[in-house]
């Protein structure tokens, strides 16, 4: 929930932005899915447990300035590589779920010394199946209900916006999402060609019941990063870190732990 | 007041063979190439018939529909603009944001202009939701294309010494060059449709003629912000001509015949709901705001059909009487149509256009043709005397 995330107010390269920033440990820059920051609180705040996460909104979205010159998650790449210089983040680990899982791959191949490593969750972002044939499903076409069914290992009931405030932000998170994934729809088509550019040790994390962007695109995904693990999450779809917030911590926990020994 | 002859040229030999939507999804195969060129040829000779009988015309466009086949509304236009003589033509319109080209668009419509010497009349509209599924087109920061895809049209047909560049925010020419140019320069009489007193804003800031469609009563309050902003801008009276309203409107010599045939084209009402359920409303597509007070809201039982002269929606299942009354169709023997017409302008503040839609649905081409003949007969010349000039008025 929204309410129990601790939300300033921080100004990135001239774009002003909602920003939490929570616990102590080695950086860990959380990129939220199509469903705002406030869809992965719980995750946030688990991961806090042993790490200094910052998590933005993602311009456009929740309560985070929307310039006139952004259109394009590049344009979001370039933001968060602006973020993390201005922040001074050394060796950090880039989370990204779903859309947020996008940008996280577009910054992983932009290449900064930074990064240490990178965890994408359900992310979308490339094309690899045939012209004649979407890869990921129309989330801009498809009914709230049918992407609950698709997107969720267990359909929950959808929940309706209690404010005003709430509902502005749902509003200004589906254009947002609109935005930077209507077409093509929900990847960049240079992507896939710029994957081997990833040099930090990558973790592939997918739902095993993800409909909207099913496994086979998430192993593919993995096998061109060179070096990608690639893990199913169990009892989950395409929002892991949502549905199974403690099992996708572990993996990734799992997956740093090495490095940091 | 200026009559236009208008239809979606639709496909309705398939309505009742499916269900499923109308537009977007359903397969090309449920039609019949032969049934297709047929209606082809027959909107196209109602066409010809209104402008024998004096009407003008407007056709508009839409995509992947059974509702309305013009998908490419040039082509009948082109075909309009040298087999009538006196009509104007209404393009209303091309969807702008809609379109990944607009320099192509200036440049049909410009031969149109120049093969019907001058008849053209164009109207820029936001267009359907459901219509950004076939573009590909984003719904998000769509009007911010469509004002610099205006802008460019705009800019095109006034230029008369040469190219010019164009590196704007969404569209990019080295060179535009409108050859041969536009017969009316600077450029035709322009339209925008409008629902509400707030959309009406821009258009009477621009001075274009504002087309409501098909929403009876609401368009006092649209006709209302329209006349008050024009007046502002232009510190002068709101001519009548910039006003227009579209209706359905059938006529017939006997009332059982009038009543069937308001029957058989207010069946083109029933395929209004008929997109893919959520198509209508694309994220983007309406303001922020707009989108936030719906999800309070939550979903609308049903769409908005228009309103009642008390300021009533229309009742879920009006009868004709009811439809007259509310301004959407007009039907009967002429004197009623024409008692019809005259009272809803009235009630409205004044009409200077009647977008008719005189033929949609069911109505045969035999019932179309005799009644646009009595309504060009009987009930236009109640209303021709007030029209506006027959000069054509560039916009301010």
């Amino acid at each position: 929930m929204l309410e129990s995330l601790p939300l300033e107010r921080i100004d990135v390269a001239g774009v002003n932005a909602e920003r939490v920033k929570m616990g102590s440990g080695r950086p860990l820059l959380y990129l939220h899915d199509g469903g705002g920051i406030e869809f992965g609180a719980g995750f946030i705040e688990r991961l806090a447990q042993g790490h200094e996460v910052h998590a933005l909104s993602h311009p456009g979205f929740g309560g985070s300035d929307l310039p006139g010159h952004f259109d394009s998650v590049d344009d979001l790449a370039f933001f968060y590589l602006d973020y993390i210089e201005q922040e001074g983040l050394e060796d950090v680990i880039l989370v990204g779920a779903q859309f947020g899982g996008w940008i996280a791959a577009e910054i992983a191949t932009m290449g900064s010394a930074r990064i240490g490593q990178v965890v994408l969750i359900d992310a979308y972002g490339i094309k690899v199946g045939s012209r004649d044939k979407q890869d990921v499903a129309d989330i801009f076409y498809l009914l709230p209900e049918v992407i609950a069914e698709m997107g969720w290992h267990k359909p929950r009931p959808g929940t309706k916006a209690p404010t005003i405030e709430g509902a502005r932000r749902i509003a200004r998170n589906r254009e947002s999402h609109s935005l930077y994934g209507w077409s093509p729809l929900l990847h960049n088509p240079k992507l896939v060609h710029r994957l081997h550019r990833i040099k930090a040790p990558t973790l592939v994390l997918w739902g095993e019941s993800d409909r909207l962007a099913p496994v086979e695109y998430g192993r593919a995904y993995a096998e061109r990063i060179r070096g990608a693990r690639f893990e199913l999450i169990k009892e989950a779809g395409a929002l892991p870190h949502v549905e199974q917030t403690e099992a996708t911590a572990r993996a990734i926990e799992a997956f740093l732990t090495p490095v940091a020994a | 007041m200026r009559f236009w002859h208008f239809t979606e040229q639709s496909y309705h030999p398939a309505w009742d063979k499916t269900t499923d939507p109308l537009r977007i999804v359903p397969p090309s195969s449920m039609m019949d190439r032969e049934v297709v060129a047929d209606l082809f040829h027959r909107y196209l000779d109602e066409y010809r018939l209104a402008d024998e009988l004096g009407f003008d015309i407007m056709v508009n466009e839409h995509h992947a529909s059974m509702t309305c086949m013009s998908s490419v509304p040039a082509i009948p236009m082109a075909v309009l603009a040298r087999e009538t003589k006196k009509a104007r033509l209404l393009c209303l319109g091309v969807p702008m944001a809609n379109r990944m080209d607009p320099l192509r668009v200036a440049e049909e419509l410009a031969m149109i202009d120049m093969i019907s010497r001058g008849r053209l009349e164009f109207g820029f509209v936001k267009g359907s939701g459901w219509e950004l599924y076939i573009s590909n087109s984003n719904p998000a920061r769509m009007m911010e294309r469509f004002w610099e895809a205006h802008d460019l049209i705009l800019k095109a047909w006034a230029t008369r010494d040469g190219p010019f560049s164009w590196e704007g925010k969404h569209f990019h020419y080295r060179t535009v060059n409108v050859i041969p140019g536009i017969w009316q320069h600077p450029h035709p009489p322009m339209w925008m449709p409008g629902s509400s007193a707030m959309s009406a804003k821009i258009v009477a800031q621009k001075g274009y003629t504002l087309a409501s469609f098909l929403c009876g009563h609401q368009a006092k309050a649209t006709f209302a912000g329209y006349r008050k902003v024009y007046e502002e801008t232009w510190g002068r009276e709101c001519p009548l001509d910039r006003l227009a309203y579209l209706g359905m409107a059938v006529t017939a010599d006997n009332q059982a015949e009038a009543e069937r045939r308001a029957h058989a084209l207010y069946a083109y009402w029933s395929t209004v709901p008929r997109s893919p359920a959520g198509t209508f409303n694309p994220a983007g597509y309406a303001p922020v705001e707009a989108n936030a007070q719906a999800y309070l809201a939550g979903p609308a039982k049903q769409m908005s059909m228009g309103l009642m002269p008390d300021g009533k929606p229309l009742p879920a299942k009006p009868t004709l009487d009811e439809l007259a009354e509310a301004g959407l169709l007009f039907w009967g023997k002429p004197d009623q149509v024409v008692r019809q017409i005259q009272r809803f302008a009235d009630q409205v503040g004044g009409l200077g256009h009647f977008l008719m839609m005189g033929q949609g649905a069911y109505l045969d081409h035999k019932e179309t043709a005799d009644s646009l003949k009595l309504l060009a007969k009987e009930v236009y010349p109640a209303f021709k005397d007030s029209a506006p000039s027959p000069e054509p008025i560039a916009a301010e």
